[in-house]
């Protein structure tokens, strides 16, 4: 959203001109290997598909609303989880954080673009054709049979349902290529990320002096690198079985069905703390910044993300306790998913310290971070609850998990994506978003959340099952999934006031000046929004706070580290 | 505002983003590996009919020599090439290529053999599936690197790879190594442990 993105002002009486003007900036954009360019792309792509698949929740939700409804036919209900959950992990969140990551951490390390600029194209483009892909299947399923349209096995896909004998035409292969399509995009950007993180720092920022956002990256990208990769693995099998008539999940062959679902979830538990971990990243930027103090525990922090990152990668099966394993296999899951929760708590201690006797701003990026706080220690709550076996024996596939899950994805995640908009907008486009809006904005959607969510967790533990197209009156499960559908309306109303935000205030927003919330890291340092290169003169550094030392010049932070 | 450069110039040097992002595409390529292998060695034995690995596989002795010696030309290429011995790089390089393309050829040869002389395909039993998966997986990451290993052949012929290349060539080169490592695993997967 540069100053190239508006050349038509002023072109109007020229329609022809304006025309060139307007096709010469698409084709820039096409074909740019700018990371603050295709960062934004990464983010404007993500908003959009966020508005479809929160479509596909809100046609599952009405549906669940009243007991025997008929809203959707059984069939398309199926469609709509399936595309909901996979809209939502593979090209609303990842694409958002990766756009985020790519945006800002070059920035912040004081470079002037990533390391393969070019394969930061591709891994764009990838994802972006993985998605189309995915939509296409709604005319495309159909296939040669005539049978389905876009796919129906769930975001987890097990097997056996995705085989030819229960999963007919062509729109399991459209999810399979879809995320096989999108997955080479996100090996891709974390290549990228973490070789960008390794060699790209300006003088002077030891990997001790980096800001927090740029070490959990680097986790972040660590970690998809062996996590993405075990999808990829399964979806070429799964492609083996479905084209070549191979026997990988074909139980008449003596195959196994439960390898799929070790597979998929060896990649699926790291992959939810892929999602969080650039989202504790924002947390932890946005929260020293308005409460006038450096991070508290520093250090702890770095220690912490490591821990979670290399712990998680080891958990996988706590979404399997119901298949029935060995005692031992329990006992191992048990005691690792519980470990979890010590760095996760160490690091809410650490925002919470950070926040101690500090001068609080209330303006929207915090009010989102203590929102963000607040709900993501309620969801580890359950998570752990959850990762108990014998507990999860009990409301496994229930909708207590899908309340669980909800609770950090929408609570969590989304959360602090919101207080990152609200930050960081004005450096991408020069103008603050409008604070009245955001306050509404946090209140409503705060409000339509908790009242989806937090009573969601009631019918599961009245023992009603997920992905049901429809229940029985009189089993007490009427009221909860009401009041849960209402909460939904909520919801798009502060979406929809965000929404009016960021277009309102890209053109009528306060103008926001280089440095809007008198912040310490080097993305501030720049124009905003930033010229191509970045950055004139490559900065150098001496602490973990550059512009801290540039305004305080008698106290400066590097003096204390 | 901008952040003046005050401090005297320190020596600040990085690790090289090629080798960097090189090893990075390898830890991928290797997990992804490591699903195939053990998927493997978990349907061992498990096919509900023939034919078996004992019945059927033979020891590629001869191509596994080829393939593991490629490591050893490879890395004198890169040595040569740092050197500025553009005439032994280009002889190394080519020996390279040769001895890959042979692996390739004779898994070619034996996969005829399996499919024509055995009937067995992917689609036979569980062993079938597993096994064409796995060598082919390999297989395919051969044929990458050769194309790699082409490329750089004929820019070296056209005399465009000079002493100051020497980097990217060396980051191609992880990769072939790579690709070698990963053969004796499979081979002690597949040929040793699995028959
Ligand atoms: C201390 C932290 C956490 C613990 C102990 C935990 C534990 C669990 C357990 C045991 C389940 C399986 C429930 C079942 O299927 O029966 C589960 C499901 C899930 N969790 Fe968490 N969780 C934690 C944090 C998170 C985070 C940070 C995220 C996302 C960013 C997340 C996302 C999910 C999702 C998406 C599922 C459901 C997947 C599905 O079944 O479709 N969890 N969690
Ligand atoms: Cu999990």
């Amino acid at each position: 959203m540069s100053s190239e993105s508006m050349p038509i002002a002023g072109a109007g009486n020229l329609p022809g001109a304006a025309r060139r003007v307007w096709l010469e900036t698409l084709h820039e954009w096409l074909i740019t290997v700018d990371h603050k360019k295709l960062g934004l792309m990464y983010i404007g792509y993500a908003l959009f598909f966020l508005v479809v698949g929160g479509i596909e929740a809100t046609i599952i939700r009405i549906q669940l609303a009243v007991p025997h409804a008929h809203f959707v036919s059984p069939e398309v209900f199926n469609r709509m989880f399936t595309m909901h959950g996979t809209t939502m992990i593979f090209f609303v969140a990842m694409p958002v954080l990766f756009g985020f990551a790519n945006y800002l951490v070059p920035l912040m390390i004081g470079a002037r673009d990533m390391a393969f600029p070019r394969l930061n194209a591709f891994s764009f483009w990838m994802t972006a054709f993985g998605g189309l892909l995915l939509y296409f299947s709604f005319l495309g399923g159909d296939g040669l049979y005539g049978a389905g349209s876009a796919p129906d096995v769930g975001w987890w896909a097990y097997a056996p349902l995705t085989s030819k004998a229960f999963s007919r035409g062509h729109s399991t292969d459209y999810w399979t290529v879809s995320l096989l399509a999108s997955g080479f995009g996100t090996i891709g950007t974390a290549v990228n990320l973490v070789a960008t993180i390794l060699s790209m720092r300006c003088r002077g920022m030891t990997l001790g002096k980096m800001p927090l956002l740029a070490w959990l990256n680097l986790v972040m990208s660590g970690m998809l690198l062996f996590t993405i990769t075990p999808l990829t693995a399964a979806q070429i099998m799964l492609m083996v079985d479905r084209y070549l008539d191979g026997h990988f999940f074909d139980t008449h062959a003596g195959g196994s069905a439960a390898i799929w679902m070790h597979f998929f979830w060896i990649f699926g538990h790291p992959e939810v703390y892929v999602l969080i971990i650039p989202c504790f990243a924002f947390v932890s930027e946005i929260v020293p910044v308005f409460s006038r103090k450096p991070i508290f525990g520093y250090p702890v922090m770095v220690a912490a993300t490591v821990a979670i990152g290399g712990v998680s990668m080891s958990v996988w099966a706590h979404h399997m306790y119901t298949i029935g394993m060995t005692s031992y296999e329990n006992a191992f899951f048990v005691l690792t998913t519980l470990a979890v929760g010590v760095p996760t708590g160490i690091k809410i201690f650490n925002w919470l310290g950070t926040m101690w006797g500090g001068k609080i701003r209330y303006a929207p990026p915090m009010m989102f971070c203590l929102g963000f706080l607040f709900q993501f220690l309620i969801a580890g709550l359950t998570g752990i609850m959850l990762g108990s076996a014998p507990f999860d024996w009990q409301l496994g596939n229930s909708y207590f998990v899908v309340a669980h899950f909800h609770y950090v994805i929408v609570g969590g995640i989304l959360f602090a994506l919101f207080a990152a908009f609200y930050y960081w907008y004005p450096k991408m486009t020069g103008r603050m978003l409008n604070d009245t809006l955001g306050k509404w904005h946090f209140w409503v959607f705060l409000i339509g959340f908790h009242l989806t969510f937090d009573f969601m967790h009631i019918p599961g533990l009245l023992g009603m099952p997920r992905r049901i197209y429809t229940y029985e009156p009189g089993r007490g499960w009427a009221i909860w999934n009401m009041i849960a559908t209402i909460g939904v309306a909520f919801q798009i109303a502060g979406i929809l006031i965000f929404v009016f935000n960021l277009v309102h205030s890209y053109f009528r927003g306060r103008v926001a000046g280089d440095d809007p919330w008198d912040a310490w890291t080097l993305e501030w340092a720049t124009s905003s929004p930033p010229a191509a290169c970045n950055f004139a003169v490559l900065p150098e550094v001496r602490s973990r706070r550059p512009l801290w030392d540039l305004k305080h010049p008698e106290d400066p932070d590097w003096k204390y580290e | 505002m901008t952040i003046p450069q005050t401090l005297p110039s320190s020596p600040w040097t990085l690790p090289s983003r090629g080798r960097v992002g090189m090893f990075c595409f390898i830890a991928a390529e290797a997990s992804i590996f490591t699903i195939f292998v053990v998927a493997y060695l978990f349907y061992l034995g498990k096919s509900v009919s023939g034919p078996t690995p004992r019945e059927v596989l033979e020891l590629p002795i001869f191509s596994s020599v080829c393939l593991l010696s490629s490591s050893l030309t490879i890395h004198l290429a890169v040595e040569f090439l740092r050197k500025g011995k553009s005439g032994a790089f280009r002889a190394a390089w080519g020996l390279t290529l040769l001895l890959g393309a042979i692996f390739l050829a004779a898994t070619g040869l034996e996969w005829r053999r399996l499919i024509v002389e055995k009937g067995l395909t992917i689609s036979t039993n569980l062993f079938g599936t597993t096994y064409y998966s796995l060598v082919g997986l390999h297989a395919s990451h051969v044929t990458g690197g050769l194309i790699g290993l082409a490329v750089v052949m004929v820019l070296a012929l056209a005399g465009k790879v000079r002493p100051e290349h020497s980097g990217p060539v060396d980051v191609l080169s992880l990769y072939w190594h790579f690709v070698d490592a990963v053969w004796v695993v499979v081979f002690t997967v597949v040929y040793v442990i699995g028959r």
